[in-house]
């Protein structure tokens, strides 16, 4: 009622709702025309590598058991911060990341398509963790060789864009070899992503290191708590906490960046939909492939975006 | 902190001291000890290099000659890692040895092999610049002297349609260019201009895209040259000579009528030269690096020159490119296809 009011309140508003609504009633004829007339065998018929590449089909029953236990183990993490109600979330957590981490589809060399870009920027972004954190001390460490590695690193990496990484993991790494060894490309990917994930993590964490009141300090301090310890019991936890939208946001956005890995030789989701394409029989497809490649990201991305939420109000972040 | 610094200094010299080592040995050995071809392709060139979409794997023109070469080596054209190479970085990628040869339709030019440190292998397809016109607009070029021609920015054939406009003097022609292939198309589908220039290979593509392909028609006529070869690593004769010689099998193949189909027949062949070209004497594949019998294995993985064409650009394929009459038949009939004499 209140919505019609608004929207039709005034002769105005109402021409303006009324326009509108034949817009978007003619744009959405013509999707639906369109839709109706398009190729969707297309997607169809290459629906297995968009999702896993080149896998081999063998791999797949692997896959879904890794992913189930992927599922798992978050299902524990969220159970374990209380955002969701299950049973022993500690072990649930401890079996599905067990489990996920035995089932990882090994080696590297047969991610393609959507299981790539997703392990890609989830391995990267695993792996940069450690080495984030580890750089935003370092940064603000006394010790003055410590803090210029690490500054040097960040602004090092980040200065570049991600493609001249790849370029260089690709271009440099193979004269360092000797002839006829390879380390393949979604290794060099892997190392390329997991470095430039850890510079901008490395700034997110200290963001969120500074948001820590020095009173915290002293009050680990004063409870007789080593460094170490006042890190991890005191410091980090806060910090961790107040930086989660920023971690959440820099992972989608790594996720999209694996696009980038079809320079150096790599068929992630979007690599294998123009392969597709080259096809002679999908010749002329491209709309409904990149409509549908479009839907994908904005699926995966969305539902990152809500576990993100997810996790936010778990750690209780604008409330506590 | 020192003995680090020490121990990083040790390894750079030491791999400073191996590297000329490493750099005697051919690539024809590297390849054969390895046990599988590393290839670069293009995966995304609409005939030359794309994904079968039944068996999940490469295929095309190009990826053929990948496989042709493992059947040579290893008797199975399956043992090939394929690297998909941008046109970017495809010619890094065979210097640092990334890949062990590329096959990704690249034009063979003075330039690149002067100054890239490549060496190509021989010409595999004869592409040309063509022009692309509705049906009824021109029958030649001729008639084209006051159209607009649109073609693609910053790519070879803006600046060879540019060059033949002048070469010719004709006033009234223009060349609008555009981003992209497909918008290129788009353009010239709207009528805004008269001709769409590119390579004649993509020509027959984007007609193919076309909403009524029939009424479109590429001109017969070629205003540049464009000989696509393989390419390895400069400077590794014995690497290169076993691929050229694997390549010119297949055009050998073709000019004897020996396909994937009469080969047993031919195996039994009394003819002195059919023998030595099958390895059933002599030692051509040995003196080459390569087994006795590499011809044989080729065939059998990907048969003959003419028939990996009609694979892919035959008159059953979307992606048809009559062959008869142009530069990619063989010599005997007009074309350029010639393999020098398997003895």
């Amino acid at each position: 009622m209140r919505l019609l009011k608004a929207l039709f309140g005034t002769p105005g508003n109402a021409l303006v709702s009324l326009l509108l609504l034949a817009f978007l009633g003619w744009l959405g004829q013509a999707l639906l025309l369109w839709g109706l007339r398009a190729e969707w065998r297309v997607v169809g018929e290459n629906l297995p590598y968009f999702f896993v590449g080149q896998l081999p089909k063998e791999h797949l029953p692997r896959v879904g058991g890794f992913l189930l236990f992927l599922a798992l183990a978050l299902l524990g993490w969220l159970g374990s911060l209380r955002v969701v109600r299950v049973p022993r979330p500690r072990l649930l957590s401890l079996l599905g990341l067990l489990g996920s981490l035995f089932l990882l589809p090994w080696p590297p060399t047969l991610w393609g398509g959507l299981l790539l870009s997703f392990l890609l920027s989830g391995v990267a972004m695993l792996l940069a963790f450690p080495l984030g954190v580890a750089l935003a001390f370092g940064r603000q460490a006394r010790l003055p060789v410590l803090r210029l590695i690490a500054i040097a690193f960040i602004e090092g990496v980040r200065g570049v864009p991600l493609v001249s990484l790849l370029f260089l993991a690709f271009v440099t790494v193979p004269l360092f070899l000797p002839e006829g060894v390879r380390l393949p490309q979604v290794v060099r990917a892997l190392v390329a992503f997991t470095l430039f994930a850890a510079a901008y993590l490395a700034e997110n964490v200290r963001g969120g290191l500074q948001a820590v009141p020095k009173g915290q300090w002293e009050a680990a301090f004063s409870l007789g708590l080593t460094p170490f310890q006042a890190v991890r019991y005191v410091i980090l936890p806060q910090a961790l906490r107040a930086v989660v939208p920023a971690l959440v946001g820099q992972y989608i956005a790594l996720f999209k960046d694996t696009s980038l890995v079809a320079l150096i030789g790599i068929l992630d989701l979007m690599g294998v939909a123009r392969a597709v394409l080259a096809n002679p029989q999908n010749v002329g497809l491209e709309r409904e492939v990149y409509l549908f490649l479009a839907l994908v990201y904005l699926l995966v991305s969305g539902s990152f975006s809500y576990l993100g939420r997810l996790l936010e109000r778990g750690l209780g972040l604008g409330v506590r | 902190m020192k003995l680090g610094k020490l121990t990083l200094g040790i390894a750079i010299g030491l791999l400073a001291a191996l590297g000329p080592a490493w750099a005697q040995q051919s690539r024809l050995d590297v390849v054969k000890n390895r046990g599988r071809l590393v290839c670069g392709v293009n995966a995304v060139l609409p005939g030359f290099g794309f994904l079968d979409q039944k068996t999940g794997k490469y295929t095309g023109f190009d990826v053929e000659f990948c496989r042709a070469v493992a059947a040579a080596l290893f008797g199975d054209p399956d043992k090939v890692d394929y690297v998909p190479l941008d046109a970017r970085v495809r010619f890094q990628a065979v210097q640092n040895g990334e890949v062990d040869v590329a096959f990704r339709n690249t034009t063979v030019t003075a330039n690149r092999d002067g100054a890239l440190g490549v060496d190509f292998l021989p010409v595999t397809f004869y592409d040309g610049q063509g022009v692309m016109v509705k049906k009824g607009r021109a029958n030649s070029l001729r008639e084209l002297q006051d159209a607009t021609f649109c073609t693609t920015q910053g790519t070879t054939n803006e600046k060879n349609i540019t060059d033949y406009i002048r070469a010719q003097r004709w006033r009234n022609a223009k060349v609008l260019t555009f981003e992209d292939g497909a918008k290129v198309m788009n353009a010239f589908l709207q009528g805004r201009c008269d001709a769409f220039t590119a390579d004649k290979s993509q020509l027959v593509g984007y007609r193919a895209t076309a909403p009524r392909p029939e009424e479109l028609v590429i001109l017969k006529e070629t205003i540049s040259k464009e000989p696509l070869a393989g390419f390895v690593r400069e400077n590794d004769s014995r690497w290169r000579d076993a691929l050229s010689w694997i390549v010119y099998a297949t055009i050998q193949a073709e000019e004897y009528g020996i396909t994937q189909k009469n080969l047993d027949q031919f195996l039994k062949s009394e003819v002195p030269e059919i023998r030595r070209f099958l390895g059933l004497e002599g030692t051509l594949g040995q003196d080459l690096g390569l087994p006795r019998d590499f011809v044989v294995r080729v065939i059998r993985a990907v048969g003959n020159y003419g028939e990996i064409y009609d694979r892919f650009f035959g008159a059953k394929s979307p992606f048809y490119i009559p062959r008869t009459g142009t530069l990619n038949a063989l010599q005997r009939f007009g074309g350029l296809m010639y393999s020098p004499p398997f003895r």
